[in-house]
């Protein structure tokens, strides 16, 4: 009934989805199993793309030649540039968008790439010979042999799903799980763990009264996600969402359902992520709050179902509703569904190489959640390049490995690969040590010509960039030689209270000063804004920044080469840890396990100290 | 790299004659070899932490009467097993002892070994093992005390405070970064302004007193000698990466002695270039220089040759070995400008050419041989705070980079780089390196999550 294809994705969540996609357009024979063809590219949390550190992801995700950039801003209701206060490097794209058109629009763009096979089953287990995949049986007993295997099994493997006292089984609330593949896996030596996370009860949005909440608007300006030109819905069509807040009488309701939780009354063994913490959660920790926020957000265009973000609970159903009545604006709210929390299987990514290929068995691939990731960003972006490296490996191409200095995507990957994770992980600008350098705006011009060297990014991608890249430079030049006289700059000057030229100067040199505009300084200077002659704002906007913040770049830089001395500290592939009594039991067992190349890497290693650093580093002779 | 299962032996006590002499042996085999040569009760089944009378035998002859200290591991100095040999101050006898531990199979141990074995085996941490060091090397009483109060930690805790601040301040940035969307209280630029310049007179005080110490605590020194125009100052400038003393094609250029530090695998060694000896020299000036060379030069502990070997004639340099010998001076011989000569090479000597910084950190390497090997006399060198003065003006320049940007209102993103680069220099004092802490206390301290 099969041919043998070249990769068999398992899992058409945001991971599934995009290693299909990369792999099929780079030219295997993909095969996409779910277990559910009507749920594909669920948005199984909150209706909403991007964010800070996770759309410079999807930026990246989308200049390498994926889809998720293009699927977003095809489905988007809202757009907001979150950070806009903050220097570039922050600048986050965000979207809100309509859950349905999301799913819809990446099942048609599956649909439209050729080389992408589905199929509707649940995989039961893979087929290993000779430590390689070669393929995988599914619950109606077909075998289907292919090259490799990604798996992207999200949070369905074992899931079980928690509300008050109930459980049951399931990967989403009625959908059920999947199972076998863990225990076969454990049967090859993979270690496995459990993770944690919830969602919010989803409300009818006839029910609520709105005018007791504060409305949260989309941009005037609309930039999107993709480096391509689509066609964007108008600022003035995008849906607003609502903030409102919890109250001292919610959290005392909330506290009378604190023996019926699952959390509290530890049946809930995963570990949740410390950053998306529970209502009930967040009532305890926090006890001294009197209130918090919550982000009321539309599903989409058509629906009148409503997300509420921040009451993410596993609380029996009656205590969710009877508290959620106490919010304003909630008082006559209707359910369409409670909140709950699902436990979930995941494989420490430490058994992962660079590439999400599994280090004991080759040609398999994990992405996502199975790695301990939370985020439909991080899911994407692992998918997209273990899809790359499934087909790359097929091919007996060298792998492709993002470094923490190329891409967002380098830096997950190093983290998860090195530290593992204890809890659902998930981005923050903060892990990034090149955070000037890795920003949104210049994700093409970061990796286009990559994306595109390896088959995946089209030429039209590249020839974009290749022209604003080009339109830069010459910004860049003009503004370097262009001479201006105090008599033409210092009214504007001026009028922002920077000091008055009293030669004349260059405008580049100007517009290093902090507080001048590119753009405004071109309105004021009419012969310089005839000398750049570029109207492509993004350009323009590129050009300013890269002139702005090249010496943060350069001081970026220098502190990682400095740190990078580490990394340049080759520890002996068969260096004996045992010898060293002083590092502690801990570092000791995970530097046995993971091998460390480099002191740099070492000192990654979560449960590595900084004490058992020096001591190697004595030990080196450093 | 060292060898940590190698059992090492050294004299422990002062080298010279005194009323007893300590030889001390660290290391999985020190109990085993110390009963070869002992004659008393079997020392392996004693338990540690006793004392031992007996006799050390060279054969069938009394080489001397000892009293043997047990320590076993882990409840040691070094947290190895070790045996203390305590002596009569004979320095003889006492090398004899040595060297029947050597023949039974113990390592003449490095400088430093037995403390850097310690830190290894986590007895110690780096600042009080580098004060051990400070501790053995120091003469004078002030340097003994600061030593000690490092011993005790004073220096670890007072720069784990100072992180521990900084961190904090650093996470309240990455709050607003990270976090701006969340309903969270975000910094106070007042109070950080405040912190800043706290923790900017903490660093500065302790700066200060790293350059008080470094006056009380020398490297070693090196005299760089040779005729005019051999290139001394070109190799000191090579040696240190800048230009200091003044180059050119000019012999007899550099009028005085120009004093620099350099760091050589941690061992601190002051280089010292003189004005080139020239014997008849009619500038007035110069001869006064030439004089002080002689005299730097006899008060180094070690002396570079360097000579042209396009130029210098093999009796020169016999003369200027004669000498050095005669002097009991530890020297260098080394051949410079490399780059013009083809002829054959003699053992014994490094060939370098300094202009294009060829083969120099054979040079480098070989300074620092001699002071590993105890060639030279270690006392006045000082491990590794060199590092630690340079780290902690990183330090300070950051700090002032955080002031000046929270002055001109700068994003905080970019303040937080400033930050980073701030805590790097002091995790070069303490080790740490990693962001994941400043994550743990954001999602300590504050509510965070949707």
């Amino acid at each position: 009934m099969f041919r043998e294809y070249d990769v068999i994705v398992v899992g058409a969540g945001h991971a599934g989805c995009e290693a299909a996609a990369a792999a099929a357009n780079m030219g295997s024979k993909v095969l996409l199993i779910t277990m559910n063809m009507q749920t594909i590219a669920q948005m199984s949390c909150n209706p909403a793309m991007g964010g800070i550190a996770k759309g410079q992801i999807v930026r990246e995700i989308d200049a390498l030649g994926g889809y998720s950039g293009i699927v977003s801003d095809k489905s988007m209701i809202q757009f907001r540039m979150l950070n806009k206060s903050k220097g570039p490097g922050m600048w986050s794209p965000r979207t809100q968008n309509d859950r349905m058109l999301f799913a819809q629009t990446w099942r048609d763009m599956l649909e439209a790439t050729p080389n992408v096979d589905f199929w509707q089953d649940m995989v039961k287990e893979i087929i290993v010979s000779r430590e390689t995949v070669c393929g995988v049986v599914t619950g109606m007993g077909q075998e289907i042999r292919a090259k490799a295997v990604v798996l992207t099994n999200g949070t369905f493997l074992n899931g079980v799903i928690h509300i008050g006292e109930k459980q049951f089984g399931g990967g989403r609330i009625g959908e059920k799980g999947a199972t076998g593949i863990t225990e076969q896996l454990v049967s090859h030596g993979f270690e496995t763990d459990r993770l944690k996370t919830g969602t919010p009860p989803r409300i009818d949005g006839r029910s609520l009264d709105y005018t007791k909440m504060e409305v949260q608007d989309g941009d005037e300006e609309i930039v999107g996600f993709s480096y391509l030109p689509i066609e964007r819905i108008k600022p003035k069509q995008q849906r607003g969402c609502w903030i409102t807040y919890t109250s001292p009488e919610v959290h005392d309701i909330l506290k009378t359902g604190f023996e019926k939780s699952p959390m509290f009354q530890g049946r809930i063994q995963g570990t949740g992520p410390r950053y998306c913490p529970s209502i009930e959660d967040k009532v305890t920790r926090f006890a001294e709050r009197e209130r918090h926020q919550l982000f009321v957000e539309p599903e989409g265009w058509n629906t009148v179902e409503i997300y509420v973000n921040g009451f993410s609970t596993s609380l029996p159903e009656d205590v969710q509703y009877k508290a959620l009545k106490m919010v304003p604006g909630f008082e006559n709210c209707k359910f369409f569904r409670p909140g709950y929390a699902i436990e979930y299987d995941y494989f420490p990514p430490t058994q992962l190489k660079f590439t999400l290929e599994t280090k004991l068995i080759k040609n398999l691939f994990f992405a996502g959640q199975i790695n301990g990731t939370t985020g439909y960003e991080e899911a994407a972006c692992q998918g997209l390049m273990a899809g790359i490296n499934a087909h790359r490996n097929v091919q007996g191409q060298e792998p492709v490995v993002l470094q923490r200095s190329d891409a967002y995507i380098g830096v997950l990957i190093d983290d998860l690969i090195n530290k593992g994770t204890d809890e659902p992980y998930r981005m923050f600008t903060s892990r990034a040590e090149f955070r000037t350098l890795l920003r949104q705006d210049n994700a093409d011009l970061r990796l286009t010509e990559l994306g595109h060297s390896i088959g995946l990014a089209s030429d039209e991608r590249l020839t974009l960039m290749n022209e604003k890249k080009a339109k830069v430079e010459k910004i860049k030049n003009v503004l370097a030689e262009y001479p201006v006289e105090p008599i033409d700059a210092n009214p504007y000057l001026e009028s922002i209270q920077s000091a008055a030229l009293v030669e004349r100067s260059r405008a580049l040199k100007i517009l290093l000063r902090p507080g001048v505009d590119l753009k405004e300084m071109q309105d004021a200077l009419p012969g310089l804004k005839e000398a750049v002659n570029e109207s492509d704002a993004l350009a323009l906007e590129q050009a300013e920044i890269q002139i702005k913040y090249d010496v943060y770049i350069e001081k970026e830089k220098e502190l990682v080469k400095k740190m990078a001395t580490l990394e340049d500290l080759v520890i002996p592939e068969a260096f004996n840890y045992d010898k060293l009594s002083a590092l502690s039991t801990e570092a000791r067992q995970k530097l046995k396990k993971i091998k460390p190349n480099t002191l740099g890497q070492a000192s990654r290693i979560s449960g590595v100290n900084p004490s058992d650093v020096q001591i190697l580093m004595v030990y080196m002779g450093r | 790299m060292y060898n940590i299962n190698e059992t090492i032996v050294a004299l422990a006590t002062p080298p010279g004659v005194g009323a007893i002499g300590v030889i001390r042996l660290s290391g999985s085999k020190a109990i085993e070899i110390t009963d070869t040569i002992f004659k008393g009760k079997r020392l392996i089944n004693q338990p540690s932490h006793t004392l031992h009378f007996g006799k050390i035998m060279q054969g069938d002859n009394v080489l001397d009467e000892v009293v043997v200290s047990l320590y076993k591991a882990p409840k040691s100095y070094t947290g190895e097993d070790v045996v203390e040999i305590s002596g009569h101050g004979s320095q003889y006898i006492l090398e004899q002892i040595i060297n029947l531990c050597i023949a039974n199979g113990a390592h003449m141990a490095k400088a430093g070994e037995f403390t850097q074995r310690a830190f290894l085996h986590g007895k110690l941490d780096l600042a009080q093992a580098e004060a051990v060091a400070d501790l053995i090397a120091s003469q004078s009483g002030a340097a003994q005390q600061a030593a000690m109060h490092n011993l005790r930690g004073g220096f670890s805790e007072e720069l784990k405070a100072m992180r521990e601040q900084l961190i904090q301040f650093s996470a309240l940035i990455e709050l607003e970064l990270d976090f701006s969307q969340e309903d969270v209280e975000f910094a106070d630029r007042k109070q950080f302004y405040q912190l800043i310049h706290n923790i900017n007179t903490t660093a500065g005080k302790m700066a200060d007193s790293f350059r008080l110490g470094n006056v009380i605590r020398n490297g070693v020194s090196v005299a760089i000698i040779g005729k005019p125009n051999a290139g001394k100052s070109t190799l000191l400038n090579t040696l240190l990466n800048e230009e200091r003393a003044i180059v050119s094609d000019i012999a007899g250029t550099t009028r005085d002695t120009i004093e620099e530090t350099l760091n050589i695998n941690g061992i601190l060694f002051r280089l010292i270039d003189t004005a080139g000896i020239r014997e008849h020299t009619s500038d007035a000036i110069e001869s006064i220089g030439v004089q002080r060379s002689m005299d730097t030069m006899k008060r180094a502990d070690v002396v570079v040759y360097l000579y042209d070997v396009n130029t210098t004639t093999q009796a020169e340099i016999n003369e200027q070995v004669a000498l050095f010998e005669k002097e009991n001076m530890k020297y260098l011989l080394v051949g410079n400008k490399i780059d013009t000569y083809t002829n054959n090479k003699q053992g014994g000597v490094i060939y370098i050419s300094a202009k294009n910084k060829d083969n120099v950190n054979a040079l480098k390497q070989a300074l620092y041989q001699l002071v590993i090997e105890g060639d030279i006399n270690t006392e006045s060198t000082i491990i590794t705070n060199a590092r630690h003065y340079a780290s902690l003006q990183e330090v300070l320049k950051s700090l002032t980079d955080i002031k000046a940007g929270l002055d001109a209102h700068i994003a905080s993103d970019l303040i937080a780089l400033d930050i980073r680069r701030c805590l790097f220099y002091l995790g070069e004092i303490t080790g740490e390196v990693t962001t994941e802490d400043k994550l743990d206390y954001i999602f300590s301290k504050f509510c965070i999550g949707k």
